[in-house]
């Protein structure tokens, strides 16, 4: 098998993709963005600190130091470049930033493991600061040790929304209430699909629990009204309808907010991968094998970053993609048959996710048009509606370059799918009629300065 | 004023200065330029499009809402930057004076 191989990302996907090259007798070279391994569900806390692995990372602590372990092994049998980003991908190479140097290295074989992010749906005052993604609320205390408020409201939904209410309580944090979009009945209906993994349902049921035993404040069934506060100061409360209808207005200083996942896609999309409306996730996803193969040949996609199956699924679908790669390569593998096995039942139980905490994209049409939608240049649903009213564009990209939704610096991270179900509404077509926004390089904003290293042979 | 962040833990750790706007604050080691920076204030930025001040969103380096300049102009995204001792930070622009040019 060709010698040049690469892999993206050192969270779960990542570094199981890398081990299992590895143990085949390659050597890949592992690009991360991080200054440490993990990823972002099993980020690592910076040197120093002393918070235990059971503190940080509960439930899942033998995972993550298990995780970590394994890459601590591979450092020195792999080429690890962390703290560097791939921001842009052309045949056969991947180009890097790494501080203000930059570089290109080629490959035959590249495993994209790329993660997650939450997935947005705007609400009236979101822009106001002290309003932060539920990941980043977690970031806050997993990764520095603090709270992102003194009284803070987590609102939206997915099993996010209370894995992190519950570790704010259990740090101290004082959490003003819980507000969820989703109904118990929903969750009820999704029971068959999530007894595909009763370990992990009784997980998110004890996270109820803890919620309770604090007597934290739950709602579900909610419609997220505003976000008030100030243009200087920030947020001060949070107003939603409650399920029975009636207004409920709650006071904090900050707000996590989150709608489950939606995966990374922008570096499959630059690489040249072929991508499919997926129905039950109402996203646009990278089209793969069951193994992880992209439409392009050598390129290989595996966890959150490919489709939100979680992350003991990562770990399995990016050593699966490995085994792949080898496959494809001429070696011989072990192993492929179990590992679909057990993803398929991950499959089941993410798709009882989805009915549990479904994306509420009737929302979309209801925000008001001064809300914000882009909040990296301040452009709001009306002006978002004017334009699809105007100049007739129902599809995403000319909808951006008409209105700006989504050529911001997050490059429509956090608005495009909120755009999207909102000129879906405006001009009444389906959603995956709509489109997606094409991938741009470079994928994050690069310094103004960069120095060329010399370039891989 | 007052900070947004309130920390929970790894409180005993050393702090040493860093300028923010012209005034001296600490930061614990191990703080990110954001943590650094909101443990102590309630913003860290003006949006360039007029709706006010701005304290990050995402914390994973992807939305690029926590941009600061230091004071020699250039960008920093707060939330993957970690504070360093005799930092000197600008979040407001518009009174950093004429010394400060951003670039980026």
């Amino acid at each position: 098998m060709a010698a040049r191989v690469i892999v993206i990302g050192t969270g779960p996907a990542g570094v199981r993709a890398a081990e299992a090259l590895v143990e085949a007798g390659l050597r890949p070279t592992v690009i991360d963005e991080g200054r440490r391994d993990g990823g972002q569900i099993y980020r690592r806390q910076p040197e120093g600190f002393t918070r235990s692995y059971d503190t940080l990372y509960g439930t899942e602590s033998a995972r993550a130091a298990a995780l970590h372990q394994s890459f601590d092994a591979l450092k020195s049998r792999i080429d690890y470049l962390p703290e560097t980003l791939v921001w842009n991908i052309s045949a056969n190479a991947v180009h890097l930033v790494s501080g203000t140097s930059c570089r290109t290295l080629e490959f035959d074989t590249l495993i994209v493991c790329s993660g997650a992010t939450d997935r947005l749906m705007p609400v009236k005052g979101w822009h106001y600061a002290g309003t932060y993604s539920l990941g980043g609320a977690q970031v806050a205390l997993k990764s520095q040790g603090c709270s992102i408020g003194s009284r803070v409201v987590l609102m939206g939904t997915g099993p996010l929304l209370y894995l992190v209410a519950a570790q704010y309580v259990k740090a101290g944090a004082a959490v003003s209430a819980v507000f969820d979009t989703s109904t118990l009945l929903q969750r009820l209906s999704a029971l068959p699909k999530l007894l595909a993994i009763p370990a992990a349902l009784k997980k998110g049921i004890a996270l109820m629990g803890v919620l309770r035993k604090a007597r934290v404040r739950v709602y579900r069934g909610v419609r997220p009204l505003e976000i008030s506060g100030s243009p200087v100061h920030g947020v001060s409360h949070v107003e939603v309808a409650l399920q029975s209808g009636v207004p409920f207005k709650v006071a904090c200083d900050a707000v996590a907010l989150g709608y489950h996942l939606r995966p990374e896609t922008q570096l499959a999309d630059l690489a040249g991968c072929e991508f499919s409306f997926d129905d039950a996730a109402q996203q646009w996803l990278p089209a793969t094998d069951e193994d992880g193969r992209s439409s392009v040949k050598g390129v290989y996609l595996a966890g959150d970053g490919a489709r939100i199956r979680g992350a003991d699924a990562a770990e399995r679908s990016g050593r699966l993609a490995a085994l792949a790669a080898m496959q494809d390569g001429g070696l011989k593998v072990d192993g492929l048959v179990s590992l679909r096995e057990q993803l398929r039942v991950f499959s089941r139980f993410a798709a009882g996710l989805r009915v549990a905490f479904p994306w509420p994209a009737r929302l979309a049409s209801m925000l008001p048009d001064e809300t914000i939608v882009c909040r990296c240049e301040a452009i709001t649903a009306g002006e978002l509606r004017r334009v699809v009213r105007e100049t007739g564009a129902r599809e995403a990209n000319r909808a951006k370059a008409f209105s700006r939704v989504g050529m911001g610096r997050c490059q429509g991270r956090f608005c495009a799918h909120a755009g999207a179900e909102v000129i879906s509404a405006a001009a009444s077509v389906p959603l995956a009629s709509v489109g997606r926004l094409r991938g741009q390089a470079p994928v994050k904003p690069l310094p103004v300065t960069l120095i060329e290293e010399e370039t891989s042979e | 004023m007052s900070g947004r962040f309130v920390r929970l833990a790894e409180t005993e750790r050393k702090t040493f200065v860093i300028i923010v706007d012209g005034v001296e604050r600490r930061a614990a080691e191990g703080d990110t330029l954001m943590v650094a920076l909101l443990t102590g204030m309630r913003t860290l930025r003006d949006s360039e499009f007029g709706d006010g001040r701005r304290a990050g969103f995402c914390l994973m380096g992807a939305c690029q809402d926590c941009w600061v300049w230091t004071t020699d102009g250039d960008r920093l995204r707060a939330c993957t930057t970690p504070a360093v001792t005799g930092m000197s930070i600008v979040t407001q622009l518009a009174i950093a004076g004429e010394g400060v040019w951003p670039r980026g």
